[in-house]
């Protein structure tokens, strides 16, 4: 039933990036708008996925499963459970604002936007993929038209920024190569099927080769979340991207990492995640004290921003690291709020970083600089602006009512029976947060007008429609989280292992 | 209960409703709406304050019935994880509907009031919307059945408060204030936070009902983190506390306060005075079972040392203020240290009564203040001075507040405060000696700040003071009223707000004549050094300043608090920061690129390998190749007796090889 929503939703994107390359190239208008419809039927379909998804059962759905290289057992497997759908929805949502957003893009159009609808296909695809093979093929798709991004639309650093992001993620992905190749061997019959080969639990008489294929399904998936200290690619390629494009970045291309850590790592390497659980936890304090001290140095406020990342992507792995702690026992409610506050924490991250990337994006339009030293008593000037702002920053710094706020407290919640140390030293992270985040809005609203801006417009009606469903969503899951937890909790459960059914 | 009221009481989840909704339409409208936005801010806490009152009738009138009063809860669930489910709802006992009235009515004055106090502010409308905000959070905090609620409510109010704080965020001093406050509260919120969780781990629920059911069972639990096993009870409790600490100003975190003072004066009175740094009195009153756990508990123990230090610690710097809000916001932190030791000695009816009498007198007294700001555009007591014939009505107002305030006889802190002492008398002598001193000081530098103020001559002939608008000075009147007679429900003989307002068993500490007239000493006592300091300076009002200028000094300097915060948290989290970032990009990145380097590096090695090595033997091999092939040619010579020789000449070696081997 439905088996053809996936395939669509998947390829419609890249069937748009083929429409747009038979666009002469002098037409932009016409390649702007073809890119925008042509957004619109995945955004559509992801929320018809939505809506039709059986919630209370938690499994898979929407499959299909049809060979395709048979000699080595590879299938064209799609399926989306509630932990995938919801991401496939963030994906489709920020495509079409980065669309909307990069309308003023003036260089090199035709291949921006192709490029654009060629990235959403390599996103959408690793959430839908249940065949490992699929799945890498993907992941590597992802990173080619982002590479382009970076490198062709991107600041002064852009080659170094773009060569950087391609090799270092280059890196983990062949890592993870190398442990499908050992998952494939390892099954009997080989099968590169993520569900079978959960079913099967691969290495598990030999725990030093379930190790070794931990370590290297953790190094492509903490590279690309990032995790302390492989996070150094992150600030460079935020810093040089163009706008639309470190929305993208911070708002999907980080969250395959974590979904990584909860669709392959924690059901298929079980005893191995559980035994280097504690590591993931200090490398997620880590993250998430590091993240947020360095970012209060910095005085590039896409820089800052892109600490912040690490900061808040430190809590998801906190809550990933506490799932991964306990197999079973009485932890196990512990265990569910943890991950779906990594989950919440994914969502929120992409909503309210991505929609701070895109204020940064708006301010640096109109003053051609970032540096937080050169503003000052904007608020007063932009009030708009201001209050959007001042919004995403309060979102970010997690202020209840807000969807920063639920992913953090059932994070937190989750984490600390299981970690109570390592859970604790992160309060710090929620000090430091408030305070580069208010030391940001000040800098930039507060006090004085500096004269220079004294002629600079307020945000315009592309830049206000761009954010608004970023703000709507931020406050319904900060208000009402169920919109969410509905979703995540019954495939959470099934992961934790806990008996299914319970709520819903 | 009857059928019409069960209806009303449904309808309570309105109350911080309306508010939110004056604040979504003042944002909406802005200069558009009516009254610039006012009137829109104005009708929702008024609707808030009716529908309160409606409440608040019935849970007194059922309270007061004679049957067993139980609270009116009501809720839904909110979110599942896993197996748990997380409600949120409302609850309605008698502490909630003092703490709805004491909130609706004086922000109800406060919005009147600021009509006139704001009047012309170019940001007139936010201003509004600020304060319809700030309602809806404080109401959902003081209705909430549940701690995250609560916690969610009470992180919005320091919104709020950041938002009102840098109201006039143009003025550097204002824009610090906000960030200052909203960081140094959320130090303490982080223990909220914890505390919050610490309760639902260990109870499974966020229901504070559930979670004081629950109490019982948790004595002598422990938490072991490595090998030091935590009692929970306490821990919990303290970690809970650290919130009230934060918000409601208590040291070691009560230096946010006195700058947040930069905020209009409303707001002060609203926010920084009566309502939400009470809240931290309101929580540990809310989840007292969990501090109370047994009597004399070590929470209580904390809570009552923190109370008593910040009571005294803060009336003193009050003595040497000069800037009236300055005082007035030292004079706040030390009565909810008041308060908050009230609570501790087990004074639970006793702390939440001043919590409401205070509430009344001190916004009178901010209100009044502000009066003063507009009439004479400074904050400054020594340009002040014979205000009281230019000010009548702001000055007889204030009196009345300063008298409620001291803790003379028959007005309302008469009674809150008596009440606090008289418990401190009964539980800890040494307590109870302190807090009379504080009750001493405070009727001295009350008495210095209205001579100062009011009394004597004008020192400043520049400013020519005027008498406030109506729509001010009738918020003060009423809130004079309320100083005066709010604290007649405590009357000892037929004391109704203990009869509503108690815990545990109910039974009021005796009335002692000893503790009223010692306590009604130290306030005449300090009121009467105050008149002779002040009014006719009998003694030098300079004499503490020459007699002891180091201690005058550390008054003036407020003991040195943001100084040392400044120098042993701001400034080496700023170096760890800079240390941290140039590690990051030298060290970790340096590293990243090292490896990339090298590996170019090794590439070019490589490369020159591939290219003088690897191709230099294959050319070598064809070199050599193409030599032997240019010397052989010379073999190649097509003579057919040539061949035959050679051909001859190797059947010879052959040969003799095999005979003669």
């Amino acid at each position: 039933m439905n088996s053809w929503i996936l395939t669509a939703i998947t390829f419609l994107p890249l069937l748009g990036a083929l429409v747009i390359l038979f666009i002469p190239k002098a037409k932009e208008s016409a390649i702007k708008w073809t890119a925008l419809i042509w957004s619109l039927p995945p955004f559509a379909l992801s929320v018809m996925l939505w809506v039709g998804y059986l919630k209370s059962s938690g499994g898979y759905q929407y499959v299909v499963n049809i060979p395709w290289i048979r000699l080595l057992n590879i299938n064209y497997y799609l399926g989306v459970d509630g932990i995938s759908v919801p991401m496939i929805f963030l994906s489709t949502l920020l495509t079409t604002i980065c669309i909307i957003y990069s309308w003023n893009i003036k260089e090199r159009v035709k291949e921006y936007f192709a490029l654009f609808l060629f990235l959403e296909t390599g996103m959408l695809g690793v959430f839908t993929s249940l065949d490992l093979f699929l799945f890498y093929i993907f992941w590597e798709i992802s990173l080619v038209p982002m590479y382009f991004i970076i490198g062709v639309w991107g600041g002064p650093r852009k080659e170094y920024a773009a060569i950087k992001f391609f090799l270092y993620t280059l890196v983990g992905s062949v890592a993870m190569l190398l442990a499908i190749i050992g998952v494939y061997f390892y099954t009997s019959p080989h099968t590169f099927s993520i569900p079978e080969a959960v079913a099967q639990l691969p290495f598990s008489k030999n725990f030093m080769l379930q190790s070794l294929a931990f370590w290297a399904f953790f190094l492509a998936f903490a590279i690309k979340v990032p995790m302390w200290p492989f996070h150094t690619w992150l600030p460079d390629a935020h810093v040089e991207a163009p706008t639309a494009g470190s929305v993208i970045l911070a708002g999907v291309l980080l969250k395959l990492g974590g979904y990584g850590f909860i669709r392959i790592l924690i059901p298929m390497l079980p005893m191995a995640a559980q035994k280097y659980s504690f590591m993931l936890a200090v490398l997620a304090v880590i993250s998430i004290i590091y993240g947020a001290l360095v970012a209060m140095a910095q005085k590039d406020m896409k820089k800052l921003i892109a600490y912040s990342s690490v900061n808040h992507m430190g809590y998801v792995m906190l809550g990933i690291a506490a799932a991964c702690a306990a197999t079973g026992g009485l932890q196990l409610n512990d265990k569910a709020m943890a991950l779906n506050g990594a989950m919440l924490q994914m969502f929120s991250h992409g909503l309210i970083t991505g929609g701070l990337f895109l204020l940064v994006g708006v301010i640096y339009d109109r003053t051609h600089t970032r540096d937080l030293s050169q503003f000052g008593g904007l608020g007063a000037k932009l009030p708009v602006y201001g209050g959007l702002l001042a919004f995403m920053a309060f979102a970010s710094l997690g202020l209840p009512g807000l969807a920063g706020f639920v992913s953090e407290f059932f994070v937190f919640r989750g984490a600390l029976p299981i970690y109570t140390v390592m859970t604790g030293l992160a309060c710090i992270g929620i000090v430091v947060n408030a305070a580069y985040l208010l030391w940001m809005l000040q800098r930039v609203l507060l006090g004085p007008l500096n004269p220079r801006w004294a002629e600079l417009p307020d945000i315009n009606r592309r830049e206000v429609i761009s954010l608004m469903p970023l703000v709507i969503l931020t406050i319904l899951v900060g208000v009402v989280p169920a919109v969410l937890l509905t979703m995540f909790n019954g495939s959470v459960s099934r992961i934790v292992g806990m008996a299914v059914g319970a709520g819903g | 209960m009857c059928d019409f009221s069960k209806n009303i009481m449904e309808l309570t989840w309105l109350i911080p409703v309306l508010p939110i909704l004056a604040f979504g339409l003042i944002l909406l409208t802005g200069r558009r709406g009516p009254g610039e936005g006012a009137y829109i801010g104005i009708a929702g806490i008024a609707a808030s304050f009716l529908l309160s009152l409606a409440v608040t009738v019935i849970t007194v009138a059922s309270a007061l019935g004679g049957h067993e009063f139980h609270p009116f809860t009501h809720s839904v669930v909110w979110a599942t994880l896993g197996n748990i489910d997380v409600r949120m709802g409302f609850a309605v006992d008698q502490l909630t509907v003092m703490m709805l009235m004491v909130v609706t009515t004086v922000t109800l004055l406060v919005q009147v009031y600021s009509i006139g106090y704001m009047h012309g502010d170019p940001r007139y409308p936010r201003y509004y919307a600020y304060l319809s905000l700030f309602s809806a959070a404080m109401l959902s905090l003081v209705i909430s059945d549940n701690l995250l609620l609560f916690y969610m409510s009470w992180e919005l109010v320091g919104l709020a408060s950041y938002l009102l704080i840098g109201f006039w965020f143009e003025k550097p001093s204002a824009m610090r204030a906000a960030k200052k406050a909203f960081i140094v509260t959320r130090l303490g919120d982080v223990g909220l936070f914890l505390g919050l969780i610490v309760l639902f781990w260990y109870t499974g629920t966020v229901n504070m009902q559930e979670m004081f059911a629950a109490v019982p069972s948790l004595m002598g639990t422990t938490l072991k983190i490595a090998s030091v096993a935590l009692p929970v009870l306490p821990l919990a409790g303290i970690l809970l506390f650290a919130g009230a600490v934060g918000k409601s100003a208590q040291f070691p975190l009560h230096v946010w306060l006195p700058d947040a003072m930069e905020g209009p004066t409303p707001v002060s009175a609203l926010i920084h005075a009566a309502t939400m740094v009470a809240a931290g009195v309101y929580l540990v009153g809310r989840m007292y079972p969990v501090f109370a756990y047994e009597p004399h508990s070590i929470t209580l123990t904390v809570v009552t040392v923190i109370g008593v230090t910040t009571a005294i610690m803060a009336a003193t710097i009050a003595t040497v203020q000069h800037d009236i809000k300055r005082v007035l916001a030292y004079s706040t932190i030390s009565q909810l240290g008041y308060m908050m030791f009230g609570l501790g000695v087990g004074g639970y009816t006793a702390g939440l009564l001043h919590l409401m009498t205070h509430a009344f007198f001190k916004a009178n007294l901010f209100l009044g203040s502000g009066s003063v700001i507009h009439g004479t555009g400074t904050q400054d007591m020594r340009q002040m001075g014979g205000l009281s014939k230019k000010m009548p009505t702001t000055y007889w107002t204030f009196l009345i507040a300063t008298a409620a305030l001291m803790g003379l006889p028959f007005t309302s802190g008469f009674f809150s405060k008596d009440e606090i002492l008289l418990e401190a008398f009964h539980t800890s002598l040494p307590i109870f000696w302190l807090g009379l001193g504080a009750a001493f000081l405070t009727a001295f530098y009350m008495t210095r700040l209205v001579a100062l103020t009011f009394w004597g001559e004008a020192r400043d002939p520049s400013i020519h003071a005027h008498e406030s608008p109506r729509v001010m000075t009738i918020p003060l009147i009423v809130l004079a009223v309320l100083s005066l007679v709010s604290g007649y429900i405590a009357w000892p003989s037929n004391n109704i707000f203990h009869h509503l307002v108690h815990f545990g068993d109910g039974a009021a500490v005796p009335f002692s004549w000893t503790v009223m007239l010692l306590a009604t000493s130290a306030a005449f006592l300090g009121l009467g050094l105050g008149l002779a300091l002040y009014l006719r300076p009998v003694i030098s009002p300079s004499i503490f300043r020459e007699k002891l200028p180091w201690a005058y000094n550390l008054l003036q300097n407020k003991f040195y608090f943001d100084e040392f915060y400044w120098a042993v948290l701001v400034v080496p989290l700023f170096w760890i920061t800079k240390v941290l970032a140039r590690f990051d990009a030298r060290i970790v990145d340096g590293l990243v690129n090292g490896v990339g380097y090298a590996t170019l590096g090794l590439s070019i090695a490589y490369s020159w390998f591939d290219r003088v090595v690897v191709d230099g033997i294959v050319n070598l091999v064809g070199g050599a190749t193409r030599i032997s092939g240019r010397v052989l040619r010379y073999g190649q010579t097509g003579v057919l007796q040539n061949y035959a020789l050679v051909a001859f000449t190797g059947v010879l070696v052959l040969a003799w090889f095999y005979l003669f081997r």
